[in-house]
């Protein structure tokens, strides 16, 4: 037998303190801006699995929370003088009602054809943002201001911003966490594994499956709002399909239905296209497709899966 | 509602764009009997199940569970009426561990499990129901494996321990021993007879030593609709039966 329940918590438990501690001490080390973009797109690389791996839902249109957040941030903030924490709060609140509206609409169909409505949606949400006066079009909503935290903590310093940005990204990645491992995730792991039985023990699959994604929607959004806040800016780039694919990248890269897989994917992610972006140019897009593939075929369960899968088998033959 | 009858059907008929599964079913299932669903390939018998569970909607008839009418109930809501099916294949959560599976099915009636914010150490209150559903199917000393690294008969043994979890009034089974060897139908037959003292059980079964063993009333299904009813030894006499299946095994 494999590690009991006890020692697996502990090793957990340690890990996350090391990350933690990282997290604490990497802007004295890193680029802060950028350790921020990754922290955003790790939460929304998280909230997306929350779906995927540990409810079997493919959302196609994840960009749109992700997005639509970040212009609901820009704007409060811009235009009705907003406090940060406020903005990020009605983008998250925005992002969960939109999924909801999706959620309902989606949820009565499975697999590519759930997969094909959230998309369909998600690319009305990219017109709006082109075409709605307030979004500031092809060039995005620009000079957000960060602004005082609660009225009084200077976010236009970036370490300031990145201290609130690393705080919102381990209270949703605890939030996270905790649905996994509560009753509501019993649920939901019982009907990724086996949805018709899920039925016939009398749950109300849908509206379990409601849930999840308005909490991963909600949680996008979160994320997409902080992106607006760190980058001054909420642009087109995060409503498109693009974004939606890019997500999928990072879940699966790093290790669908584990808690930090898309953490590591979103990692690895970023931090190509930061580093490739000023040296190979567009060439950045075939990198990625080849990633993909070679994650595809060589590695299925991604990185920190097949990390566990390679612990348990030495853990087996110890 | 101190009615002989847990469960019946009239003229209950499905089609699937012309090709007639079920053309004419009305069942009577008295309280407390072990009633077989038996016929040839094809007779409808699955399609029935789905049918009274809610999995698919008839084009035609009523299905009245303890005298109410059930016929446009979804699966989860004759689920919560107190009638619970098992699937032909081994319906079984494959990546949680025994314990697990029949934690979920105990679960429900807790009625927290919209509750995302909890941890799940509060369902450690239903390990030991858990553990004397899994020891009555002698699983209990597998309830930290993996569902999915169990053989075959376990797992159906599972899947029964899981229905079991709800306390159902009425249990629908769907082939409980396709697939097993020998011993393991024995032991499945003998499980059977042990969960149906104060329940209902309506099943579907090719093996007819186990039908002739564990049976009170027999329905034999042919081309979706009722054939014959009756014990064991009316039904294996009926000319219609031998006729019905005589016939297939010389095609």
């Amino acid at each position: 037998m494999a590690r009991s329940p006890d020692q697996t918590d502990t090793l957990l438990q340690i890990g996350f303190a090391a990350l933690l501690i990282a997290g604490i001490v990497a802007p004295l080390v890193a680029y802060p801006t950028f350790l921020m973009k990754l922290l955003c797109f790790a939460l929304f690389a998280c909230a997306f699995n929350l779906l995927l791996g540990f409810t079997g839902l493919l959302s196609f249109g994840h960009a749109a929370f992700f997005g639509g957040a970040g212009y609901v941030c820009g704007f409060v903030v811009k235009e009705w003088g907003w406090t940060p924490e406020l903005g990020v709060l009605a983008g998250t609140a925005v992002a969960a009602l939109l999924g909801f509206a999706f959620g309902s609409l989606a949820i009565r169909r499975s697999g590519i054809y759930f997969a094909m409505i959230t998309l369909a949606l998600a690319q009305m949400v990219y017109f709006l943002a082109l075409q709605l006066p307030f979004t500031g079009g092809e060039d995005g909503l620009q000079g957000v201001p960060r602004g005082y935290l609660f009225g009084l903590i200077d976010l236009s310093d970036n370490m300031a911003m990145y201290y609130f940005v690393f705080l919102l990204f381990v209270a949703g990645f605890a939030l996270i966490l905790r649905t996994i491992h509560s009753p509501f995730g019993q649920v939901l792991k019982a009907i990724r594994e086996n949805e018709p039985r899920a039925l016939s023990l009398g749950y109300d699959v849908d509206r379990y499956k409601l849930l999840a994604f308005v909490i991963s929607a909600g949680l996008t959004g979160m994320a997409g709002a902080t992106k607006t806040l760190v980058f001054q800016l909420a642009s087109l780039t995060d409503v498109h399909w693009h974004t939606s694919g890019e997500v999928v990248l990072m879940t699966l890269l790093g290790g669908l239905g584990t808690a930090l897989g898309p953490v590591v994917g979103a990692g690895i992610v970023v931090t190509l296209q930061n580093e490739l972006a000023d040296k190979v140019g567009s060439w950045v897009s075939v990198i990625m497709g080849v990633i993909f593939v070679i994650c595809v075929l060589a590695f299925r369960r991604g990185i920190v899966g097949e990390m566990q899968a390679l612990g348990k088998r030495l853990g087996i033959s110890e | 509602m101190a009615d002989d009858t847990i469960l019946e059907t009239r003229g209950l008929a499905k089609s699937f764009r012309g090709f007639v599964a079920v053309s004419d079913v009305s069942l009577k299932v008295r309280r407390g009997a072990i009633h077989a669903l038996i016929g040839p390939n094809g007779a409808g018998k699955t399609t029935v199940f789905n049918l009274l569970t809610g999995f698919l909607q008839p084009s035609a008839g009523a299905i009245l569970f303890n005298g109410s009418d059930i016929t446009g109930d979804k699966p989860a809501q004759t689920a919560r009426r107190g009638m619970v099916r098992s699937f032909q294949i081994s319906a079984t959560f494959p990546h949680l561990t025994v314990l697990e599976n029949v934690r979920v099915a105990l679960q429900r009636k807790r009625g927290d499990s919209f509750r995302f914010w909890r941890s799940e150490r509060v369902l450690d209150s239903l390990n030991e129901r858990a553990m004397q559903l899994l020891a009555a199917v002698d699983l209990a000393q597998f309830a930290a494996t993996v569902t999915v690294e169990m053989p075959y008969g376990r797992k159906r043994a599972l899947e029964l321990a899981t229905t079991l979890a709800l306390d159902p009034e009425l249990m629908l089974l769907d082939e409980p021993t396709q697939g097993m060897g020998h011993e393991d139908v024995g032991r499945v037959v003998e499980l059977i007879r042990r969960v149906a003292a104060n329940r209902t059980i309506l099943m579907v079964e090719h093996n007819m030593s186990v039908v002739a063993d564990l049976c009170h009333t027999i329905t034999v299904l042919q081309r979706g609709a009722v054939l014959a009813e009756g014990s064991y030894a009316e039904v294996s006499r009926d000319p219609a039966v031998l006729e019905a299946y005589v016939g297939t095994a010389n095609d």
